[in-house]
């Protein structure tokens, strides 16, 4: 047994040994432990190097509030898990842990030396520093602040393990497992109702464990805790959860719960989930959070070995471990007198107790003369000394001036106590000021939500289970024999006969921010506690300043010379503590990070080895590679074939709204630009969407299936916002208007079928449709079979060949894309993809939504003011179409581009200038929208948004592009057939 | 995550379901929409209250009956006072200290 182990104490088992290393020594602990508490029973409290100064630090805390001893916990290849806690940590057999931020090693650091100089680090050095000159900041301080200021270092493979995630609700949850909130559970449970316990912790029991020398009704503060783990365990509506963090508390009582299931296990199961989130929805809230002790802000006050009170105790009680043998306390606070008796009576030397205040409360006077404890009262300590460790300190009278030194190896601090008010302020809970405790307590509550105990400002273990059990709508009052809580006093600042730029006296130790730096930032004019959390870098570290925001704003406060409650508190965010990224995303990872669309065709397409872009959600096919092909020479093949002879193309992924009613007619009239009452049942128009504001907002093909009935096709990644922006406008403008939409977009497989021999092929399977070119013209649609099928058959073209776009229910799309593939080969029919399709209908000028337009553009820019109504009174952007800037000379009009030099191929994207010889910055016409190489006409053509373009016609501009600036010749976008007299192929 | 009554279900969902659909009782000019200048037509088009308090604003059940209804939420706590169908006015008792605009009682309610 380890020096430091105190047999018989703690809530540990001593009989099961654990092993592990830190910075690759190896250790034994003991079943129970923590990294931290194992550490030190092995003598070791240095187990961190700060932020920003190097400091070597040992545990301040002993729970998750730990601002120093940060660690990695390595588990292999992709399972170094940085910045954890050493004092939350559980200690498993074979565990590797290692120290970070230090280099070359935990006792000898190089960056120490910022330590050195630390009088030219002081308050907002980042904003400062590194101001000037700009170029230095990539190559010199980024890199320097990188490596001397990094935190854990994050792994860089994939993390193997998998996580969890679930959707809980119950009526009662309470979050704490202290006595507060095991008296709430316990009364909660007795309604029947659903109650959820849930405590960070191995054990719940919070400071029945930390601090157990109580007796509860007649029992000891031990027996009372089995007696109810027992009874909760045996309710059956009730669930505790160990282990789980309760990260963050949103809207409506919806608290995020983060679960640890493996992390203390030396060999999970394969494939056991590591963390779980529990998304919880509660009917009420308890908050039994408890409070965290301040430290006392004086010289030398992070030297390992200097810690809270409260954390002596606790490693003393909880694990059995001694922090020292000869541990000093120096509080300001009646409670830290409790933790030096606990000491005292493991029978470690308190060799003093040095107290700010004159007077000392007569029982614990009387108490620590009974244990021969020297008090020092209305003393501090100026200074410590040990560099690694600390070896002793002086005290200081600031009445006589009196110095002497005391020689310790621990030393114990208590500044008072701070209520947790974080998830009560997540829930924007309001919070009101206790001048007496010198803490922000809970006010108002902002959701059903009450808090219970500590973190309600009622210290002690009487207090904390009569509120926990009122909490939960009891009246119980619980006998309890325990030592008055106390109180305590702050000062804004301890008396010190050294100078004070020759102390350091740290606030955040995670941050290395010092009241030094908190005064610096007041006097830089930073007066708002926000601007100087940000400019100091208090509160900003992994710990959100769990320790450190209550002094840091008495500092404030007293420099901005404002009471404390005007200067106000920083906000308090999730997560509570530090939460793996990996626990939030859940299962949503790889394969389920988010939806893919595909068509029923896909399965077909895949096997041919297609080469797919992302569309929206959609993944669609890009071109067909064959055996040697790169992407340009696969897109020429199945252009020439189309053209020449047959293409075949999934175009399922069109958006489709069945658009029915007796007024469907009329809605079409308001909703599209262009007119829809002359259109005939069995005809097809070109349909132009705009927004309120003129824009062109969506386009597709429309057909008239039936007097009051039409399919409506949007562009792929529009269909969604079409079907809203139509349900918005019938459901609250054209409320008169008997109509109904239906998104039918995954209803119908469409095959498009295009070029000359497209008739031809068909013509075999298709039933009920006369499909010679007098009886079915290009853009009209008839309804009959094919293949055996219903179909909706429809003469369009995308690619300005004879072309039909067959759609047939969902499930037969694959069945009859076979089957004409496969009639198909007498005419060498090619499949192709949307490269190739997006190159078919550039040769023609037809527009892509949102690669031609931007948003920003009217159907006139685009060339399209032939699908703007004259006659309709009213339609959706109709006002908008003639507002001044709408119609003014000089917009930006879609054109055609021809390079000069018929082997460049312009850049999507690319900017155009009138003159290429102007002077820097050049005036920017306007940039290429499309850009492609087409084989029909045996060079490259664009399309381009330019200034005035319709004027420009048959005039040079110029494209600048990497390396050289290209000659264009602007044109009319239909490249190809502009009569359009190869649709009348027979 | 906050839970939102949707006022055609008549019950309260979860906020992924809905979708935020601007300021609510917006009247749309038609009739007199060739006479306005520019100026007024902006009006409409553009701005909007964007207001600290009770706002009533309009949004969309898209995950769930596809309604569009109307909503009075404060904008400084996040909470919602009420919500109503599209084409009613707002409660009064809700929304004693926010000034609403008068909703139409058809057309013109967007
Ligand atoms: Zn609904």
């Amino acid at each position: 047994m380890s020096a430091f182990r105190k047999p018989g104490r703690g809530a540990v088992n001593t009989a099961v040994s654990v092993n592990f290393t830190f910075d690759g020594k190896k250790y034994t602990g003991v079943k129970g432990d923590t990294l931290a508490s194992a550490l030190i029973a092995n003598g070791v409290h240095l187990m961190g190097r700060s932020f920003k100064y190097h400091r070597p630090r040992g545990p301040v805390g002993a729970g998750s509030e730990e601002p120093n001893a940060l660690v990695v916990v390595d588990r292999g290849t992709g399972r170094e898990s940085v910045n954890l806690r050493a004092t939350s940590v559980e200690i498993f057999d074979g565990m590797v842990a290692r120290s970070q931020n230090s280099f070359p090693n935990l006792k000898f650091d190089i960056g120490a030396f910022n330590n050195t100089f630390s009088l030219f680090f002081p308050a907002g050095f980042y904003n400062k520093t590194f101001m000037w000159p700009k170029s230095f900041w990539d190559k010199v301080y980024e890199p320097f602040i990188r490596n001397m200021a990094g935190l854990g270092p994050a792994p860089t493979a994939v993390d193997p393990d998998s996580y969890a995630s679930s959707y809980g609700h119950c009526e009662v949850l309470i979050v704490g497992g202290g006595p507060a909130g095991i008296a709430a559970a316990l009364q909660a449970a007795k309604s029947g109702e659903r109650v959820i316990l849930v405590d960070e912790r191995v054990k719940i029991g919070g400071s029945l464990i930390d601090a157990p020398n109580c007796e509860i009704d007649g029992k000891p503060a031990a027996d009372w805790l089995a007696a109810a783990v027992k009874t909760l365990g045996k309710a059956a509506n009730v669930t505790v959860m160990n282990r789980t963090t309760a990260i963050g508390y949103y809207h409506d009582n919806f608290v995020a719960l983060n679960q640890r299931l493996t992390d203390h296990i030396a060999n999970p199961k394969d494939g056991a989930p590591r963390e779980e989130t529990h998304r919880i929805r509660a009917g009420k809230v308890i908050l039994a959070q408890g409070a965290i002790e301040r430290p006392l802000v004086f010289n030398g006050n992070d030297v390992p070995g200097v810690m809270l009170a409260g954390a002596g105790q606790t490693f003393l009680n909880r694990y059995g471990v001694a922090v020292g043998h000869e541990v000093a306390v120096f509080t300001s606070h009646d409670s830290a007198y409790q933790a030096a008796f606990d000491l005292a009576d493991a029978n470690i030397r308190i060799p003093v107790i040095i107290d700010v205040r004159d007077d000392i409360r007569a029982d614990l006077r009387a108490e620590a003369e009974r244990r021969g404890i020297d008090i020092a009262a209305g003393q501090v300590v100026s200074k410590t000394s040990g560099k690694l460790r600390i070896t002793g300190l002086e005290i200081y009278d600031p009445q006589s001036g009196a110095k002497r030194t005391v020689k310790c190896d621990a030393l114990l601090m208590s500044g008072g106590w701070t209520p947790s008010l974080h998830l009560w302020s997540h829930s924007k809970g309001g919070i009101k000021w206790d001048a007496d405790m010198a803490a922000y307590v809970p006010d108002v509550a902002n959701e059903n939500a009450v808090c219970a105990g500590a973190c309600n400002g009622d210290f002690g273990i009487a207090a904390a289970l009569t509120g926990g059990n009122k909490a939960a709508g009891g009246r119980k009052s619980y006998s309890v024999t325990e030592r008055d809580f106390g109180t305590g006093v702050t000062l804004d600042s301890l008396p010190n006969y050294i100078k004070d730029t020759k102390q350091k006296a740290f606030v955040d130790f995670q941050n290395d921010v010092t009241e030094k730096d908190i005064k610096l930032a007041v006097r830089e004019g930073f007066k708002s506690i926000e601007h100087v959390k940000r400019y100091t870098t208090n509160g900003m570290a992994t710990d959100q300043g769990k320790t450190s925001n209550l002094n840091a704003l008495q500092i404030a406060s007293k420099a901005v010379d404002k009471p404390v409650e005007k200067v106000g508190l920083t906000t308090f965010r999730p997560p509570y503590t530090p939460t793996t990224f990996a626990a939030l995303i859940g299962h949503c990872e790889g394969k389920l990070f988010d939806v893919k669309r595909v068509t029923p065709i896909d399965p077909w397409a895949r096997e041919r080895g297609a080469v797919y872009e992302p569309v929206g959600n959609w993944m669609r096919a890009r071109y067909f590679p064959q055996e040697g092909e790169d992407m340009h020479a696969a897109v020429r093949r199945e252009c020439v074939a189309t053209r020449e002879s047959l293409g075949i193309f999934d175009a399922s992924t069109l958006g489709k709204i069945e658009v029915v009613g007796p007024d469907a007619a009329k809605f079409m009239n308001l909703i599209y630009s262009n007119p829809w009452s002359s259109l005939k049942v069995g005809g097809c128009r070109y349909g132009l969407m705009l927004n309120e504001a003129g824009f062109i907002y969506d386009d597709g093909v429309v057909g008239r299936m039936a007097e009051d009935r039409f399919h409506v096709t949007t562009t792929t990644g529009g269909a969604p916002r079409v079907f809203r922006h139509m349900e918005d406008y019938l459901q609250t403008e054209f409320t008169d208007l008997d109509v109904w939409l239906t998104s039918a977009t995954e209803q119908w497989s469409v095959i498009a079928l295009n070029g000359p021999n497209a008739r031809k092929l068909i013509e075999p399977f298709v039933d009920g449709i006369d499909l010679s070119p007098e009886s079915f013209g290009h853009m009209q649609v008839r309804t009959g079979k094919i293949c055996g099928v219903e179909t909706r058959l429809f003469r369009v073209s995308f690619s300005g060949e004879l072309g039909f776009e067959i759609n047939v229910p969902s499930h037969f799309g694959r069945a009859v894309w076979e089957t004409l593939f496969e009639a198909g080969q007498p005419y060498d029919i090619t499949p192709y993809g949307t490269e190739t399709m997006h190159v078919l209908r550039a040769e023609k000028g037809f527009i892509i939504v949102g690669q031609d337009t931007d948003g920003t553009v009217t159907p006139h820019d685009a060339g399209l003011s032939w699908a703007v109504s004259k006659k309709k009174k009213d339609f959706v952007g109709r006002r908008s179409l003639k507002r001044s800037d709408l119609v003014a000379q000089g917009r930006k009009q879609l054109v055609g581009l021809l390079p000069e030099d018929d082997s460049v191929l312009l850049e999507e994207g690319a900017q155009i200038v009138a003159d290429p010889n102007q002077a820097l910055p050049m005036t920017m016409l306007g940039h290429v929208t499309s850009s492609y190489y087409s084989d029909a006409l045996g060079r490259p053509i664009a399309m381009a948004l330019v200034a005035d373009g319709f004027n420009l016609n048959d005039q040079t501009l110029y494209v600048p592009m990497p390396g050289k600036t290209h000659a264009v010749k602007v044109t009319g976008t239909a490249f190809y057939d502009p009569k359009g007299e190869r649709l009348n192929v027979v | 995550m906050m839970l939102i009554h949707c006022p055609y279900c008549e019950e309260k969902r979860p906020e992924i379901e809905f979708a935020y659909a601007g300021e609510a009782h917006i009247h749309r000019p038609v009739k007199d929409a060739d006479d306005m200048t520019d100026e007024e037509w902006s009006h409409f088009m553009f701005l909007r209250d964007n207001k600290r308090g009770d706002h009533a604003e309009r949004w969309w059940h898209a995950n769930g009956c596809n309604m569009f209804f109307n909503a009075v939420r404060n904008t400084v706590t996040d909470k919602f006072l009420v919500t109503y169908k599209m084409g009613e006015l707002p409660p009064k008792a809700s929304a004693s200290n926010a000034k609403l605009p008068a909703a139409k009682k058809t057309g013109g309610a967007k």
